[in-house]
């Protein structure tokens, strides 16, 4: 079955005043139809990147090149008025900060009817009907009632379940979360993510999860894909990734990610230095100056994404290969 | 079968409770502030003033009493205000007075908002080169000296109230467009405009339901400051000349004749002068009231 979502060789530049940064170099990825996919890196990784370059939200100084298919169609380069039969109703997407995600002087049943009006050209009692169900759907207490309020009167757990319902509203095959549980209390943050568990269960709409906790891919996806300085430096199935980690960054986050079951004395590990400036790459790999394996090679040549067990591709010359 | 339970006809009231919007909520800020309450009322006060005016004398406007000329206020024959130079009642000419003013003032304040807003948020929504047009084009517009503007204007069509109207309503909406376009450029960065255009609205619709009503905080406040610079310029025009015709007459005519006469006849000017004042200081009271009321920092 083709994949939901292809990406081959995106690469994502923008212009600056103090010259060209990369931001995405080279990703690939590509998510089946029902799967859940992890998109891990720190802050300027290039994570968010990649999926607004899918949306076409892109800064107006940002330029893609390479190939982004939606079921094999080609949707990069797309005129917006095209993209906009794609976005919001085949691709949606939620973002980290409901706060400000949501139009503080609409209602909620406007906004997502919104939704209805623009993609199916619902009638506002219908697409009033359906926003409700929707509501009930995600969790919401008291659904009714909230269609006529306004975000402010809304938590943010409930703020983020109503970007879910409309974004699940016009029936998507994937949904790009971009870190939706940031900005959330650690235990509304369990039942957002339980709710979009259950929504890929009961959908069966694939899921791309943006996110820089490790903590919250290991109950939720499939498969993990590594981001750094924009490449994608691992990628393979969650147990396994976890399990035997190819790259040494990856082992470096994992090592960083505190549990609690670790005695209080003993330091949390971080990985030493900085990311690199995405203004001035090294010719190398991007992680050699950070890396406690680095060999003279790892300056000089990048290393390629390369196959590494069932399922598992690494991009690291120094990974032990089966 | 088992008889159904008859259908909802509607979703019961949950809570009681409805939500309340913003603009409720910047209602109830605003009526609590006591100098904005007093303000609002002392405007509905001269506007009801200025629509009644027909029927609170007993005197028309542009009635000539050749026996009480400049005379001062006199309760017996009902000049409230006393008269003007050419002995007309100048009670009544202050209130029609108000009709003019207030007039110019909220219909060019209304030309200026819907130019204004929709220039601005769509220069600022769509950026770049249609920014530039459409900004660069205000800044030639703003460079226009407004009085040769409006001279141009008298000399080449005649006295009349819509050239003032026309005048002022094509300058003010200048500064009302710089306004929106620099609070768009804001609201253009907030996540909920990219989760609209994530959702494919289209640009149009987005400025029209996303954009616009998140301006209306500033907007509002900026119009409740304009209407009072209109009623400002206005008096100029017509101080100057340049405004109403007579017989009909607003406070800057009005003031103009009383400023010449204020060592003789001092009502002349006392009781436009105050009117003027008042509405004025009231237009500023109540933007300050809006202005805390809307800041969503109090949200």
């Amino acid at each position: 079955m083709d994949p939901v979502l292809e990406i081959r060789g995106l690469t994502t530049r923008f212009a600056t005043p103090e010259g060209e940064v990369v931001a995405a170099d080279g990703v690939e990825l590509e998510i089946a139809p029902g799967e859940s996919l992890a998109v891990v890196g720190e802050s300027g990784s290039g994570k968010s990147q990649v999926f607004l370059a899918v949306m076409g939200l892109l800064a107006a100084n940002g330029r893609s090149t390479g190939s982004i298919r939606y079921r094999g169609r080609e949707i990069l380069g797309l005129p917006p008025r095209e993209l906009d039969r794609i976005r919001g109703a085949r691709i949606a997407m939620i973002f980290q900060d409901p706060s400000t995600a949501l139009n503080p002087y609409l209602t909620i049943g406007r906004q997502l009817g919104e939704v209805l009006e623009v993609h199916k050209g619902a009638r506002p009692a219908e697409a009033r009907a359906r926003a409700l169900a929707m509501l009930a759907r995600v969790g919401i207490p008291e659904p009714a009632r909230r269609l006529d309020q306004y975000p402010h009167e809304l938590s943010g757990g409930m703020r983020q379940r109503v970007m879910i319902a409309m974004a699940l509203l016009a029936e998507p095959d994937l949904l790009i979360a971009d870190e939706p549980t940031t900005s959330l209390d650690v235990t509304i943050q369990a039942q957002i993510l339980h709710l979009i568990a259950s929504v890929r269960r009961e959908l069966g709409t694939a899921i791309a999860l943006v996110t820089h906790d490790l903590g919250v891919v290991a109950g939720l996806c499939d498969r993990v894909l590594v981001l750094y300085a924009g490449r994608v430096v691992e990628m393979g199935p969650t147990d396994a990734l976890f399990a035997t980690p190819l790259h040494p960054y990856t082992r470096g986050l994992l090592r960083a990610t505190p549990r609690l079951s670790d005695p209080l004395e003993v330091p949390l590990e971080a990985i030493p230095g900085q990311p690199p400036d995405l203004r001035r790459l090294p010719p190398g790999c991007p992680f050699a100056e950070r890396c406690p394996e680095v060999v003279e090679r790892c300056r000089l040549e990048q290393p390629l994404l390369r196959a590494a067990g069932p399922g598992r591709r690494v991009a690291c010359h120094r990974a032990a290969l089966p | 079968m088992a008889v159904l339970a008859p259908p909802r006809e509607r979703p019961i009231e949950e809570g009681g409770q409805a939500g309340r919007s913003l603009w409720q909520e910047a209602r109830r800020r605003l009526l609590r502030n006591r100098a904005a309450l007093a303000a609002l009322i002392l405007l509905a006060l001269v506007a009801l003033l200025a629509l009644l005016a027909p029927w609170l004398s007993p005197h028309a406007y542009d009635e000539v009493y050749w026996d009480r000329i400049a005379a001062p206020p006199d309760f017996a024959n009902a000049h409230w205000f006393g008269t003007d130079g050419n002995g007309r009642d100048l009670f009544v000419r202050t209130l029609y007075g108000a009709r003019v003013s207030l007039a110019v003032g909220i219909v060019a304040t209304f030309v200026s908002l819907v130019i204004g807003v929709s220039w601005g948020a769509i220069a600022g929504y769509f950026g770049g080169r249609v920014d530039a047009l459409m900004m660069r084009t205000v800044d030639v517009l703003y460079s226009l000296p407004f009085m040769f503007f409006v001279i141009v204007l008298v000399v080449v069509f005649g006295r009349n109230i819509l050239l003032v109207f026309l005048a002022l309503g094509a300058v003010e909406w200048l500064t009302m467009a710089r306004i929106v376009r620099g609070q768009t450029l804001s609201i253009k960065r907030k996540e909920f405009v990219e989760a609209a255009r994530a959702a494919g609205v289209r640009p149009l619709a987005i400025v029209r339901r996303h954009v616009v009503p998140n301006l209306s905080g500033p907007v509002v406040v900026y119009v409740t400051l304009t209407v009072p610079h209109v009623i400002l310029v206005e008096s100029f025009l017509s101080f100057l000349g340049l405004g109403v015709q007579e017989p009909l007459t607003s406070w800057g005519v009005l003031i103009a004749e009383g400023a010449g006469q204020m060592e003789s006849a001092p009502w002349m000017l006392i009781f436009p002068a105050s009117f003027l004042a008042v509405t004025l200081f009231c237009f500023n009271f109540l933007g300050d009231g809006l202005r805390d009321a809307l800041d969503p920092k109090d949200r």
